[in-house]
């Protein structure tokens, strides 16, 4: 029988299959990170049980964070606390952790790629839901809470059901300026926030195949923002290309066979999806949010809707709540929309190529005087190499600030956070009230509308540059 | 985990709908690294900035459950979400659709997730705005929600229910099948990649 993609992979890794019961899956890689593991390290303690496999299990050290002065201790006693605990841990059961200041050290998400250790066909999880990140290889992977971040610890596997299968589509070349970061914004405000709930994504068509790894990882790392299990991308050359000499990576023979098992990992002509959307990507365009939460968005030529227009109960009281929060007058202009600061990074739009195009649109410029711009890497590797480039001095010279690697102002668990009533446009993914920090108001972007933004100090698409004299 | 068998009590109506994780608790909660106390910061922002949140009426202040709007606990995949909720008294939320990551969460944490029809849930917010001491009564073993006249049938599947009512972890269950899994680790290709030993950068 055909199959998709996710078919695939799941099937490869069912342990054990019964009625009435949750398949038992195994799993591949388990990340960890200081925020959702204290619990579950403390449930195996309390029952004598080790890590299973620690040899599959790599912990890192990234929401808590400062941004300024890495190698201090930590000043928050609390985040201090939680960050210790997983050091603790680590050293108990064996784990490999990448501390502050570790060369592997960064967000769980863009170091999983980075050292190899993320790989087509694998099943990945984390006790975090932007585990989806990963799919952009081909692996199925996903967030989970702490129980189950437990249950992975000590047994390797997860009781799962089978998921839905969805497919996004999207054919045709994107226009200049348009990147992966709009293409998801645009799918999430189709399909709304829980729109692929139950369901797998596997993002198609040619303007998907043509994107870079890294921003296929974009994408996948919000397809939790439409609710879906996971979202997945089939690995082609350009995923092989990107693997190839990392440091987890195979090698050789391996290499070879693993290369050879990869390339069936395509969803199989005449296999069925549940749900399918399609996109043109020549009418997309780019996109920024106006609300709370990240399917509230719209294209950035457009205006703040008037919630009267409508129709749905539910809709229109989350609009209403939505704008009074912001601050918004139903019918501004979205290009005119203020903002104090401009946050780039983050496990969507922290890796190198995002500060690349960031740096090449504010290269020998000045920011707009009244306008902070924190630049903080997704990883110490994207910061070291950002460096090599001369990134950091672009971006110093135009006047923004440029951090220490970490989730940073993405949710404001280290002392970045907007104050209230601040407004932000951000590169991360999620818009909800007070995430950025209490009373803050987050408008998501591009890495592209971020840096054109900092440039003008109001929500700004490259292309209106010109005509702004900027 | 404690078990789930029935509940009554009474119901807060929360008429919001995509109520995320970060309103459930905002991240700057998460730092404690013990499984209770998370009370504290339930709903913490709209308890805080509105006077007339319906957690801060007094009539629905000891409401144990909670019925919201659809699309609730979409977001991150934070458990102290759940353990936020029972900390806070609620032992039941009602909602016409959950976000997977919580849904699967509250069934490990002993917090019943329950999904109703949105008519259904709206009947049930005009009942508890008529008479906010209406009691509510969730019967797991029945699969029903009752109040006043009304009773209304859940689905919930088979091995979640036995779990709940039996208040049994997950562990314990798996354990019983190492053999398999062992079995399986014994097919598991030789290239695929291990965090052990650290590698130099590529
Ligand atoms: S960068 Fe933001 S979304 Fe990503 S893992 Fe960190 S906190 Fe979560």
């Amino acid at each position: 029988m055909p199959k998709t993609l996710a078919e695939k992979v799941y099937d490869a890794h069912v342990v054990r299959s019964t009625a009435g019961e949750p398949d038992l899956l195994y799993i591949d890689l388990h990340l960890v990170h200081e925020v959702t593991s204290p619990q579950a390290f403390d449930g195996l303690r309390a029952a004598g049980r080790p890590v299973r496999r620690p040899d599959l299990t790599m912990a890192t050290e990234d929401h808590n964070v400062p941004t300024l002065d890495v190698l201090a201790p930590i000043a928050d006693p609390v985040s201090r606390a939680q960050v210790e605990a997983l050091r603790r841990n680590a050293a108990e059961f064996g784990i490999r952790l990448a501390p502050m200041g570790d060369r592997d050290q960064g967000i769980v998400h863009v170091i999983g790629p980075q050292l190899g250790l993320t790989q087509p066909g694998l099943t990945i999880v984390c006790g975090d839901s932007h585990t989806s990140t990963h799919g952009a290889f081909g692996a199925l992977a996903f967030g989970i809470g702490t129980s189950e971040v437990e249950h992975v610890l000590a047994t390797q596997t997860l009781p799962q059901y089978r998921p839905k299968q969805m497919a996004v589509t999207v054919e045709g070349e994107l226009p200049e300026g348009v990147s992966a970061k709009d293409v998801i914004l645009a799918v999430i405000a189709r399909i709304g926030t829980n729109g692929a709930a139950g369901h797998v994504i596997e993002y198609r068509g040619s303007a998907i195949r043509a994107l870079s790894m890294e921003a296929r990882m974009t994408i996948c790392n919000m397809s939790i923002e439409a609710g879906a299990r996971a979202g997945m991308i089939a690995p082609d050359e350009t995923t092989f290309a990107y693997l190839q000499g990392r440091p987890h990576a195979p090698q050789g023979a391996d290499w070879d066979a693993a290369v050879g098992y990869w390339r069936t990992l395509h969803t199989d002509e005449g296999a069925a999806f549940d749900t399918e959307v399609v996109l043109d990507a020549a009418e997309l365009a780019p996109f920024v949010t106006w609300g709370t939460n990240p399917g509230q968005g719209l294209p950035i030529t457009g205006r703040v809707p008037d919630p009267a227009d409508l129709a749905d109960d539910n809709e229109r009281r989350a609009a209403e709540q939505a704008l009074a929060y912001m601050g918004l007058t139903p019918g501004t202009p979205l290009r005119e929309i203020e903002v104090d600061t401009v946050f780039l990074g983050s496990c969507t739009n922290g890796r190198i190529e995002d500060l690349r195009t960031a740096a090449e649109l504010l290269r020998g410029k000045r920011i707009d005087a009244n306008t902070r711009m924190l630049v903080v890497p997704g990883s110490i590797g994207v910061k070291q190499q950002a460096e090599a480039e001369g990134l950091d001095r672009v971006f110093t010279e135009a006047g923004a600030e440029w951090r220490g690697a970490g989730c940073s102002m993405c949710l404001g668990m280290n002392p970045d956070q907007l104050k209230p009533g601040e407004r932000s446009a951000s590169t991360s993914n999620r818009n909800f009230q007070g995430r950025q920090g209490k009373g803050g108001r987050t408008h998501l972007v591009s890495p592209s509308v971020a840096a054109a933004t900092a440039l003008t100090g109001r929500l700004t698409a490259p292309a209106d540059l010109e005509m702004a004299g900027v | 985990m404690q078990p789930f068998t029935t509940h009554t009590g009474t119901a807060a109506p929360l008429r919001r709908s995509a109520v995320d994780t970060d309103q459930i608790i905002p991240a700057e909660y998460l730092k404690r690294i013990t499984r209770t106390g998370f009370e504290d910061g339930l709903f913490v922002a709209w308890r805080t900035n509105e006077p007339d949140f319906v957690l801060n009426q007094p009539q629905y202040a000891d409401a144990t459950v909670l019925v919201a709007g659809p699309d609730f606990g979409t977001g991150s995949s934070r458990e102290h979400a759940c353990w936020a909720l029972l900390d806070g008294g609620f032992r039941v939320v009602i909602s016409s659709r959950f976000a997977d990551i919580f849904k699967n969460n509250s069934t490990k944490s002993g917090l019943l997730t329950v999904v109703l029809p949105q008519a259904d849930v709206e009947a049930l917010w005009q009942a508890v705005e008529a008479d906010p001491a209406t009691p509510v009564t969730v019967d797991l073993g029945a699969r029903t929600v009752s109040y006043g006249d009304t009773t209304v049938p859940f689905e919930v599947d088979e091995y979640t229910r036995w779990r709940l009512l039996e208040g049994l972890d997950d562990v314990g269950l798996t354990e019983r099948h190492l053999g398999d899994i062992e079995a399986f680790e014994d097919r598991r290709p030789a290239w695929l990649p291990k965090a052990l030993p650290a590698l130099p950068a590529g």
